[in-house]
């Protein structure tokens, strides 16, 4: 294990997305709204997966519940199990081709998606529409473009 | 550490050295068997503790390709425990008011920040506006603010009547309500609530209740206070209802949010109650968190259907719930906290501490 370089640059990422992801958006938008926290997590979780874990993924979902005003926990166990399937096959990942990664990246924000939609349904909050899964298509189409970024971002600060 | 590393790689190379050797008395073969257990021991615990070293020193080792798989599913476990706890928790008991409290403040500079666009474009807005816009504009004000104050002449008299009339009969009902002003900071950005954040908290004394008015009508309610911020329930969220009467002839009615931004439901209302098309329905007071006398909605299209048990009803908020910034919080009454306190805790202490005060 080599010392751990530029963790400033992993903590303003994922407070650039907690910000993006808390940007008020006109009502017909709000639905197209990637989801941020997750994609940049994720990202974290293929570069550097012995840095950026399950904890990580915990403790961002408990910041994004607590701006969403949701249940506390709800998005912190959504985003940790999505975390974990990325863990899991990380190695294989940075092997695959961008769109091979896109279309990983549609499952596991799906999976999110879903997590939070039964919570929600079981408490009552829902609709019977499928349009909460629009993110997942959006997030999967938006994440060859942020792997760019932050892998630029990554080699540019030199984050170990 | 290295040194050590060196010493023990000579201590190894020495046994392999003498092994060989003819020289075979009893006591050199148990010394050498000795030195190669030692070596071996050491050597191991000694190479671990240099590869753990020698990585953190030089920092230019390959990192460990893997990451230990068993540890991330028992992580896993833990975590997904502990959240599923919390949100039991959360949904059930009120202890986690405190921390969610406290993690919002932490947040809040968040949404201050995110904030920072819109009123750029506010003030852009309000910079860059040609004169002959604002000498209308004025006009218009000027003349709107005369309006005003002729029904407010009238208004002053009619409080004064009000209160003199409350007093004959020995009521001790309040007419004027104090506000305060607040700004939209912030809006959910989740589509399946109707939510939003202003820039007033526990610091200005906001309480959780408390209701919240855009210059023409009721909005919702405080829902959750943090320091410098709090996060209000839109009336057209599904889990908010508010008791209101029409203003025209007093039915009382429930009016319950349809999660979608324009549109609310007014609940098991009769067939046959007398309601029109433009009846403004204000709050009843009823329920004690809602003063009396505030506009909530007017009556859309009223609907009857005979296979329906209940008049469908369009009723559309008076106050513009998804545009509106400037906002005033109502300071709520004595009456309402003890409602609050009782209701909540359960304890009669509260109301009747409250009245010794």
């Amino acid at each position: 294990m080599s010392r751990p370089r530029g963790g400033v640059v992993i903590y303003v990422s994922f407070l650039l997305a907690l910000m993006l992801s808390a940007l008020p958006l006109p009502e017909e938008l709000q639905w197209w709204r990637p989801e941020w926290v997750l994609l940049v997590l994720l990202y974290w979780v293929v570069a550097l997966p012995e840095r950026v874990g399950l904890f990580t993924a915990w403790v961002l979902g408990i910041f994004l519940d607590v701006l969403e005003g949701s249940l506390l926990g709800l998005n912190a166990l959504a985003l940790t199990v999505a975390a974990y399937f990325m863990l899991l096959i990380y190695q294989r990942i940075r092997m695959f081709s961008l769109l091979q990664q896109a279309l990983i990246v549609f499952c596991l924000v799906m999976l999110d998606q879903i997590i939070v939609h039964w919570a929600k349904g079981i408490l009552g909050v829902s609709s019977q529409s499928l349009m909460f899964l629009v993110p997942a298509l959006v997030s999967a189409m938006l994440w060859p473009v942020l792997f760019m970024l932050l892998r630029g971002v990554r080699r540019g600060f030199n984050v170990l | 550490m290295l040194r050590s590393r060196l010493v023990i790689g000579s201590l190894k190379r020495g046994c392999w050295g003498k092994k060989p050797l003819p020289v075979a008395s009893g006591f050199f073969m148990a010394d050498v068997l000795w030195l190669k257990k030692l070596a071996r021991v050491s050597g191991l615990s000694v190479t671990l503790a240099l590869s753990f070293a020698s990585a953190s020193v030089r920092g230019t080792d390959i990192k460990s390709l893997f990451i230990k798989e068993s540890d991330v599913g028992l992580r896993l476990l833990v975590l997904v425990v502990v959240s599923l706890v919390l949100i039991f928790t959360d949904i059930n008991f009120r202890q986690t008011d405190m921390v969610r409290s406290k993690l919002t403040t932490l947040v809040t500079p968040i949404q201050y920040v995110v904030d920072i666009p819109s009123r750029v474009m506010g003030w852009l807005n309000s910079t860059t506006v040609d004169y002959q816009a604002l000498y209308e504009e004025n006009d218009g004000l000027k003349a709107q603010a005369l309006v005003l104050q002729r029904k407010l002449q009238k208004m002053t008299a009619l409080t004064a009547e009000n209160i003199r009339l409350r007093e004959l009969l020995n009521s001790a009902e309040k007419i004027n309500d104090n506000v305060m002003l607040a700004a939209v900071i912030g809006v959910d950005p989740n589509p399946f609530t109707q939510e939003v954040v202003i820039n007033k908290g526990s610091n200005e004394k906001v309480r959780v209740g408390q209701p919240l008015l855009d210059s023409s009508g009721v909005m919702g309610q405080v829902v959750s206070v943090s320091r410098f911020s709090s996060r209000v329930l839109l009336l057209s969220d599904s889990r908010h209802s508010i008791p209101v009467q029409i203003n025209r002839n007093g039915i009382r009615a429930i009016l319950v949010g349809t999660g979608v931004g324009d549109k609310l439901d007014l609940l098991h209302f009769p067939d046959t109650a007398d309601i029109v098309e433009g009846d403004v329905l204000v709050t009843s007071g009823l329920g004690g968190r809602f003063p009396f006398g505030y506009p909530v909605a007017t009556v859309g299209r009223v609907g009857h259907d005979p296979g329906q048990p209940f008049a469908s009803i369009q009723v559309r908020p008076s106050a513009q719930l998804n545009r509106s910034r400037q906002v005033m919080l109502v300071m709520t009454r004595e009456r309402v906290d003890k409602l609050n306190g009782t209701n909540i805790s359960g304890e009669n202490e509260t109301p009747r501490q409250e009245l010794k005060k």
